[in-house]
Parts: structure tokens; C-alpha cells; sequence
């Protein structure tokens, strides 16, 4: 019994993320246009986009091969896997041992693979700069995104997320250096990893300054949409993790029952909703970077990252 | 058990001893590499067996090699687990050899040393005392080279084999060194009398340094890696697997023989030593191996960035244990070895990969490959999984292995020395650098080799090759997915080595449910394969089939898009050289001294412009070529001795007699 309200919790966390992860995106491209003064679509237009969509019929390159069409699928169940690893509105799902945050992190590497991958199966010349830029983006972001999470695990004492959750709740953490500089390590990632301005603009479509959308340039129809949910579900994935590690309060450690799932999930939606208004603040207040200029940005965080675990190993015997 | 090992060994080394005969067989490929095969897998069940059995150590000593020291063979924990990992590569690549071998120009020449190449990696496991170490190290180390260059008529093979003699040489003599300080100047060679008698701190020190010179330069440690690059590669591709995939392993034996078992005690800098090596190898090797258009050239400096990954494990066992953190440092232990069994899976898959490749298309040059995943479907799927192994994708193995390194590095804060505070997360970061530099790296291989469109006629007209070469890639694909699913199964193998070398293993995994793996505690990390396998495989199914279902499955084919200007020339798509050069821009002023020669011609000139970069191995230029400076002006000078008169020799012979004498006389 037990494990089927388990099971059903899981099934709803996976549910829950994968039918919010667009109306963030939504309420993204609506706070950014308010804020640049147009009236902007509605935030349920990206499940508007994402319907119509899955209706058309898939366009391929003629030499698209096996991997061009399974690439999508692929990429939204790596994505959305780790993104249903997130404790949102509650610690100690059942499956948070199947993997700690090493995996999310390695999860995304392994979407982001096969997109890459993608990106150069038609063989344009378009595809393989997206590829190529986007690999040299993550070759800087995910060893910084490790820097964040052994600074996080360090102060935890464990990798596993929900651990992690209910550390931060407890009183026994307090403010850290470390922490500090972790997060705006994780904040900079979480940018370069969802190619927001100053990294990339998820708007363009002006050849020379993509670098997401250039790879996947050829997609259309039902691919395109998987790309596009899981480009969301990632988006929410990075912000549910910003607010798992660094403000946890509200979130449900299994005692409060209904009403603490309520509760839970209220704080939830409302973190995640500023979350992304503070984003499209961000992004509209800043100019895109060169190509060039990223790795330094990058090089930021990770210095950031290594910093923060530097500081703990070297305070852990003071 | 020791018989039957050295029944198989001699039947390995009889069937490189019936070389001649081949020529005069039909099917005398199929035979030989067959019964390299069959040996091979006898050994891998030897193995296996004493690793699970336990029990003592079998020990023989036979009256082999010089008459007043007869030779000792072992098997223990640790030759156990490397002659699984020896003898399963090299099953697979003897079965891959079948039906490698048909394309060859001259198999013969292959044929010859490749069992006995075999046979002399597993007595180097089994060899119990210096002299039948050596002995089995020096003839490992000839048979590879004669393997290396069995195609000799190319100019850069025998240069190749050239520099990996000379590396060889240099790396002999320093075990030799090593040894000879083991071993005191009583003399007592066999491995028993050297544990019995422990070595001074300084005769330590100086070992160590030895072992890392002799096996490191066997594995590829930077800056001793420079002949691996040239020398892996101009093998025939299952040879280039087993130096790879198995030689390099057999090296970290090596250094995990004297080091470990046979020193003692560590000291808390002989860990930072190795990790930083490590570190230096691994981030080098995997730039480098980005910068490479030959595919085969590619995966050898990517083998030695993956030497790299083991050795920063192998260094913070050293300090674990040094700091007498014996759980921890089992767990770098294991972390090591497993990453060194998962590597020699899936460098051994994407070196036959390369060979399927490089017998469809005759092409290594990546830059005239592409789309080969439409004329080699079977292939471009197994080159894949190595491809995804490698890069540390979970659910593969590779993933698990780093994941355990990282796991042993959040282990680290306890340890009380300073310097080991500021190096291990700097050497973290390394770590994780790597792993992202290895997924480009892969993407780039995968990419340009497999997808796309062909560059040139010969990639065009490419076709799968045989279901040898397909069968043996598959079956190290589906060990690879295996590996990765159920690591809990090679952890409990493993446990007897950790605790032979570091006094402690981890606590048994198997028992715990659904195949999950919990190397420290449950509160602190746990991973399950399995599950996330089958997480991945409903989250993409699921989808799929409700998409399909409900709203269209319809295609339609039609011209790419490329933003409306589609190029017709398949040299419009990324090159490997445009795909590495944000990386190159990145990295390369400091790690390759890369300098780009543009030649734009001006406006209204007619020449066509022309753009060159120039990469060059720093290790190359920093440490090789001053030595051979230095060795070739000594020789110009030395040149004058040659043409002296009898009386300056006489006189030359006479002081040099008197000055050893006087050097011994002032010693007493």
C-alpha cells in the first residue's frame, strides 16, 4: 500500500513538472515582453505552440538518418528523468536514490549529447556550428555545475538531493561563503545551460548569434516539440534546483500529509513564478555576449564553483 | 590452476611459433586467431574463478631463467582481476581479428606476435619475482612493437616504432632501476622476499619515482605519453584495441604491483605526485585528443586522457591511505579499477569501430569521412554506445566509474594534510573538465565520422563489414550497457584487490535491492543503473507512442533547410578542424602554442586564400627534443674519439682505470 502512494507520488512529481514546465516558459516571454513595453501572447501560448505542433506532420532531411528521429525523444526523457529527480513540493520521493545530483547533472550531459549529435546529422553548416558552440559551452558549464554541486554535497554531506533539501531546511546550516558563491555559480550556468541572454537568445533567429536554436534548425512537427517541451522542462528543471538547494523553505519532509503537500506545493508554484520573473528582469536589462566572451563568463562560475569548495575543505578543520 | 594458466599461456606462444606455417594453411587466420581466442577465454575463466573463489594465493616457482633463481608465477586478488580485464579484451579482439585479419595485406606478419603478444601480457600477471617480471614486461613490450610495425612500409610506422623502442627501453630500465633498489643488495628478487623486507623512506621515494617513470611511460602518463599517439594508432585496429584497451592496463598492474603491494606504507606525497600527474594527463590528453583529425590518432589521446582519470583515482587512494582513510581509499581503489575494466570495453569497441571504418573506407582522416551511419548501420550503432560510454553517459559504465571518483573526492575534506586540501578539489575540477572535454570530443568523432554527409567517393562508397567484426563490437556494446546497469556486480568482484592492497573494501552490493549501488552510506549517495535505465526507457517511449497514437505519425521527406541556403558541396558542413577550433580558441594559446596562419589575399587578387594552424605537443617540445639536441651535438663532439692514435687510447684506457680505482679506494 504504501509503496503505490509512493509510486502515485512519484508519478505526480513527473506529472507536475512536465505540466508546469511550459507555463514558466510562457510567463517568461510574457513578463520580458510587459517589460519591453508589448502586450505580449499569453503565458498558455507555449501549450498552445506545443498542440499544434504535435498535430503536424514531421518534415526530414533527406538524409536524415534513424538517429535524427529518435534524437527528440531521447533528449525530453533525459531531461524530464532528471528533472522529476528534483524534489519540487516534497523531499524523499521514493525514487531520489535511483540518482543524486551527480546524475541530474550527467543526465543533462547526455541529453545535450544527442542534440549535439543532431545538430550535425543532416549535415549543414548551421547544424554543426550550433553543435560545436554548444559543446564548447558545456565543456566550461558542467565542470562548473560540479564545482556547485560538490560545494553543495560538501556542506550536506550527502549528494542526494532530498538529502540536500532537508539539510537546508534544518537550522544547522545557516549563511555560508561557500553557499554565496555557489549560487551565483549556479545562477550563471543555469543561463549558459538554457541559452538565455547573455549566452544565447532563445528569440533569435538571426543566423550568426544562435547557438540552442542553430542545432536544431531542421527540426519541424512533433520533433520540434519535444525539443521545445524539454527546453522547458530544463528551464524549470535549473529553477526548481535553485530554489531546492538554496531556498527550501515550504517544501513538504513527508510529515505534514495533505495539507503539507498543499502548502508545499503552493510555495512551490510561488517560487518558481518569481523565479522566472526575476529571469526576464534579468535578461531584458543585459546585452548578449560574443560567442568569444562566454567561456570567460563561464570561466566565472567555475572559478566561483571551486572557490566555494576550496573554502570548505580549508574550513573544515577551523 | 597455475597449470592450466601456463597450458593456455604456452598455447598462445606456440600459436605465435607456427607463424611460418600460416602461409601454407587455408583459413589460417580464422585457426589462429581462434585459438588466441579460445586461450584467451580459458585465462578470463581462471581469473574469474580465483577472484570469486578467494582462498590463498596459487604460487609456483619452475626452473626457468637463470639457474640459481628459478622462476615464481602467482596468482592473487589483483592478477585475478587483470587477467579478466586482459583476457576478456583480448577474446574480443581475437574474434574481431577473424574477420579484421581477411583485409590485411600481409596477416602473417600479425599473426606471428599476436598470441604471443598475449601470452606475454598475462605472464607479466602472473610473474612473481623481478626477473620473470621483467623478462615477461620486455618480451610484452617487443611483440607489440614488432605488431606495431608488421605494416611497415609506411613511412610514419617506423617512425613510430622507432620512438615507442626507445620509450620502451627507457621504461624497462627504470623498473630494472626500481627493482634492483627493491631488492637491496642482498638480492632477493621474488616479490615474497621483497614484502618481507620493507624499504627505507629514500629507497621508497626513489622507487616510486621509478615505477611511475617505467609504468607510467607504458601507460601514457604526460609527459611520457609522447610515443602512444604515434605508436597505438599505426597498429592494425586490434592491436591498437589491445595496446589501448588492455597494455595500458596492464601497466597500471604494474604500478599497482610495486607501488601498492609490494612498498608498503605510503607516504602522503606519493598521492599528490600521482594526482598530479593524473590530472596534467587527463586534461592534456583529452585537448589533444580534440585537436586530432585522424580518427584512430583521436582515440589514442583519448586513451590517455582516460590513463589520466585513473591515475588521479590511484592518487587519491594513495593519500586516503596514507592518511590512514582506509574506506575512502578502498573506494578510489575501486573506483581506479573499475574505470580501468570500463575502459578497456569501450576504448577496445570504438578501436574496432575505427577498424570497421578504416577497412569499409580505407580513410582514417576524418576530415574525407561522414554519414557512415546509413552504409554502416550496425557499426555507427556500436561506435555510438563506446561513444556514449566514454563520455561518462549514464546509464553506460563509464558514467559509474567517474561517478564513484567524484564520490571518493567528496570523501576527501577529512584528510589533515594542507597541500592535499588546495590539490584534491583543484584536481576535481580537473576531473569534471575532462569528462565535459570528452563528451565534445566524441560528439566531434561521432559527428563528423558517422553523420552528415560523405566527404569524399571512398566514405560514399563504404559497406558494414562482416558479422565478425560487427558480433565482437555488439558484444562489447551490450557488456558496456551491462557494466553500467549492474556496476554492484564488478564491485563485490573487485572487493578481494582492495582489500589485498589498501586493507579494506567496500561493503558488499550485491544483496541490496533492484541492483543498487551505495558505496559509502545510504544518506550520502546512492546510484541504480537499472532503474534509471528503465526511467529513461518508459520517458522515451511513452511519449513517443502517445504522440504517434494521437496526434500524427506522418513524414515527409524534402531538401535540408540550413536557413534557406543549403549548401550542395558536402565540404559546406562542419569539418572536425571547424567544430574543434571554439575549443582551440579557448584553450589553445596555453595548451597547444596553437598559432593560425591566415592568407587573405586582397581585393581583386585572384589567389585563393588559405588558412593554417599550426598545433604541436608541448611535452614534445619541452622535454623530448632538447634530449635528442642534447644526445645528437654529445655524439658530433664525441665523433672526435673515433679517429685518435693507438698511444691516446692506450693513455684514454689507462687513466680511466686509474680513476675507477681511485673512486673505489675513496668509497672504502
Amino acid at each position: 500500500m504504501a509503496l503505490i502512494v509512493d509510486l502515485i507520488f512519484q508519478g505526480a512529481q513527473m506529472a507536475l513538472v512536465l505540466a508546469l514546465a511550459p507555463l514558466l516558459t510562457g510567463l517568461v516571454r510574457l513578463v520580458k515582453s510587459r517589460l519591453m513595453g508589448r502586450r505580449g501572447p499569453s503565458p498558455l501560448q507555449p501549450y498552445r505552440d506545443l498542440l499544434r505542433l504535435t498535430r503536424k506532420e514531421a518534415v526530414l532531411a533527406e538524409n536524415a538518418s534513424w538517429l535524427f528521429r529518435t534524437a527528440p525523444y531521447l533528449v525530453f526523457a533525459m531531461i524530464w528523468v532528471a528533472a522529476s529527480l528534483v524534489p519540487s513540493f516534497a523531499t524523499g520521493l521514493i525514487f531520489s536514490w535511483t540518482g543524486d545530483l551527480i546524475v541530474i547533472v550527467a543526465l543533462l550531459g547526455s541529453a545535450r549529447f544527442f542534440l549535439a549529435l543532431a545538430g550535425m546529422d543532416v549535415g549543414t553548416a548551421f547544424g554543426g556550428i550550433g553543435s560545436s558552440r554548444e559543446m564548447m559551452i558545456a565543456s566550461l558549464a558542467e565542470p562548473a555545475m560540479l564545482m556547485i554541486v560538490f560545494t553543495v554535497s560538501l556542506i550536506a554531506g550527502s549528494t542526494q538531493l532530498s538529502t540536500v533539501a532537508e539539510l537546508m531546511q534544518g537550522p544547522g546550516v545557516g549563511l555560508r561563503v561557500s553557499l554565496g558563491l555557489a549560487l551565483v555559480g549556479l545562477v550563471i550556468v543555469a543561463l549558459a545551460e538554457n541559452a538565455r541572454i547573455p549566452v544565447d537568445n532563445p528569440a533569435t533567429h538571426l543566423e550568426l548569434t544562435m547557438v540552442h536554436e542553430a542545432m536544431v534548425l531542421e527540426y519541424s512537427g512533433r520533433h520540434l516539440a519535444m525539443i521545445e517541451a524539454a527546453s522547458a522542462l530544463k528551464l524549470l528543471l535549473y529553477v526548481s534546483l535553485i530554489v531546492c538547494i538554496f531556498v527550501p523553505w515550504g517544501m513538504d519532509a513527508g510529515a505534514g500529509g495533505p495539507a503539507g503537500y498543499a502548502v508545499g506545493a503552493l510555495a512551490y508554484a510561488g517560487k518558481v513564478a518569481a523565479g522566472g520573473v526575476m529571469l526576464a528582469l534579468f535578461e531584458t536589462s543585459i546585452a548578449k555576449m560574443r560567442v568569444f566572451r562566454v567561456p570567460e563568463f563561464l570561466g566565472v562560475a567555475l572559478m566561483l564553483g571551486l572557490l566555494g569548495v576550496i573554502l570548505l575543505f580549508v574550513t573544515r578543520s577551523l | 590452476m597455475l597449470i592450466v594458466a601456463a597450458l593456455a599461456i604456452l598455447s598462445l606462444i606456440l600459436l605465435g611459433l607456427m607463424g611460418p606455417l600460416y602461409a601454407r594453411i587455408g583459413h589460417a587466420t580464422a585457426i589462429a586467431y581462434a585459438g588466441a581466442a579460445g586461450a584467451c577465454g580459458v585465462l578470463l575463466l581462471l581469473g574469474l574463478a580465483a577472484l570469486i573463489g578467494g582462498g590463498p594465493a596459487a604460487t609456483a616457482s619452475l626452473p626457468l631463467g637463470l639457474p640459481w633463481l628459478s622462476a615464481h608465477f602467482r596468482i592473487d586478488a589483483l592478477s585475478a582481476f587483470f587477467m579478466v580485464v586482459v583476457n576478456l579484451g583480448g577474446a574480443a579482439a581475437a574474434l574481431y581479428g577473424i574477420g579484421y585479419g581477411r583485409h590485411e595485406s600481409h596477416p602473417g606478419r600479425v599473426l606471428a606476435f599476436f598470441s604471443p603478444f598475449l601470452g606475454a601480457m598475462n605472464m607479466v600477471l602472473l610473474a612473481d619475482d623481478a626477473f620473470a617480471f621483467l623478462l615477461s614486461w620486455e618480451s610484452m613490450s617487443l611483440c607489440s612493437w614488432l605488431l606495431v610495425v608488421s605494416n611497415h612500409r609506411q613511412a610514419d610506422n617506423l617512425h613510430a616504432g622507432y620512438v615507442y623502442l626507445v620509450m620502451a627501453g627507457i621504461g624497462t630500465f627504470a623498473l630494472l632501476l626500481g627493482f634492483g633498489l627493491l631488492a637491496g643488495p642482498v638480492g632477493g628478487y621474488a616479490f615474497d622476499t621483497i614484502r618481507a623486507a620493507p624499504a627505507s623512506a629514500g629507497i621508497a621515494a626513489m622507487v616510486v619515482l621509478l615505477a611511475l617513470l617505467g609504468a607510467g611511460s607504458k601507460a601514457g602518463l604526460v609527459p611520457l605519453h609522447a610515443w602512444l599517439p604515434l605508436a597505438h594508432p599505426a597498429a592494425p585496429s586490434h592491436v591498437s584495441a589491445l595496446m589501448s584497451g588492455v597494455m595500458t592496463k596492464v601497466a597500471i598492474y604494474g604500478f599497482l604491483r610495486i607501488v601498492f603491494d609490494l612498498l608498503g606504507e605510503p607516504q602522503w606525497w606519493w598521492g599528490l605526485a600521482v594526482l598530479m600527474l593524473g590530472g596534467l594527463t587527463a586534461v592534456m590528453g583529452v585537448l589533444y585528443a580534440l585537436m586530432q583529425t585522424d580518427l584512430k590518432r583521436l582515440l589514442a589521446y583519448s586513451t590517455v586522457e582516460n590513463i589520466g582519470v585513473i591515475f588521479i583515482s590511484l592518487g587519491l587512494a594513495l593519500a586516503f591511505q596514507a592518511q590512514g582513510m582506509r574506506e575512502a581509499a578502498a573506494l578510489a581503489l575501486v573506483a581506479a579499477l573499475l574505470h580501468g575494466f570500463n575502459h578497456s570495453l569501450f576504448k577496445s569497441l570504438l578501436f574496432f569501430g575505427a577498424g570497421a571504418v578504416l577497412t569499409a573506407s580505407g580513410l582514417r582522416d576524418m576530415e574525407r569521412l561522414g554519414g557512415l551511419i546509413h552504409r554502416m548501420p550496425l557499426t555507427a550503432l556500436c561506435f555510438l554506445v563506446g561513444c556514449g560510454a566514454i563520455s561518462a553517459l549514464p546509464p553506460l559504465n563509464g558514467f559509474v566509474s567517474e561517478w564513484m571518483m567524484f564520490q571518493a573526492i567528496l570523501l576527501s575534506p577529512q584528510v589533515s594534510d594542507w597541500t592535499l586540501r588546495f590539490a584534491i578539489p583543484a584536481v576535481g575540477a580537473v576531473l569534471a573538465l575532462s569528462a565535459a572535454l570528452a563528451a565534445t570530443c566524441f560528439v566531434r568523432a561521432y559527428g563528423i565520422v558517422f553523420l552528415g554527409r560523405p566527404r569524399s567517393a571512398e566514405a560514399e562508397a563504404a559497406a558494414e563489414s562482416d558479422s565478425w567484426q560487427t558480433g565482437a563490437m555488439a558484444a562489447l556494446a551490450a557488456m558496456c550497457f551491462l557494466a553500467g546497469i549492474a556496476p554492484a556486480l564488478l564491485v563485490d568482484l573487485v572487493g578481494p584487490v582492495a582489500s589485498l592492497l589498501v586493507g579494506n573494501r567496500l561493503s558488499p552490493q550485491l544483496g541490496l535491492p533492484w541492483l543498487t549501488l551505495i558505496p559509502v552510506g545510504e544518506a550520502r549517495s546512492s546510484y541504480n543503473g537499472l532503474l534509471l535505465l528503465l526511467f529513461i526507457v518508459f520517458a522515451t517511449v511513452a511519449p513517443a507512442l502517445i504522440i504517434h497514437r494521437l496526434a500524427t505519425r506522418a513524414t515527409r521527406r524534402s531538401a535540408a533547410w540550413d536557413c534557406g541556403t543549403p549548401g550542395r558541396d558536402p565540404l559546406t558542413q562542419y569539418s572536425a578542424g571547424s567544430f574543434a577550433q571554439p575549443i582551440r580558441r579557448v584553450f589553445g594559446a596555453m595548451a597547444f602554442r596553437a598559432r593560425e596562419h591566415v592568407d587573405m589575399p586582397l581585393p581583386g587578387d585572384m589567389r585563393a586564400a588559405r588558412f593554417h594552424v599550426d598545433l604541436k605537443d608541448i611535452a614534445w617540445d619541452l622535454c623530448y627534443a632538447p634530449v635528442a639536441e642534447g644526445i645528437a651535438a654529445a655524439s658530433l663532439r664525441m665523433n672526435r674519439l673515433q679517429f685518435l692514435t693507438i698511444r691516446s687510447y692506450l693513455t684514454l684506457v689507462f687513466s680511466a682505470l686509474v680513476a675507477l680505482l681511485l673512486v673505489l679506494a675513496l668509497w672504502r
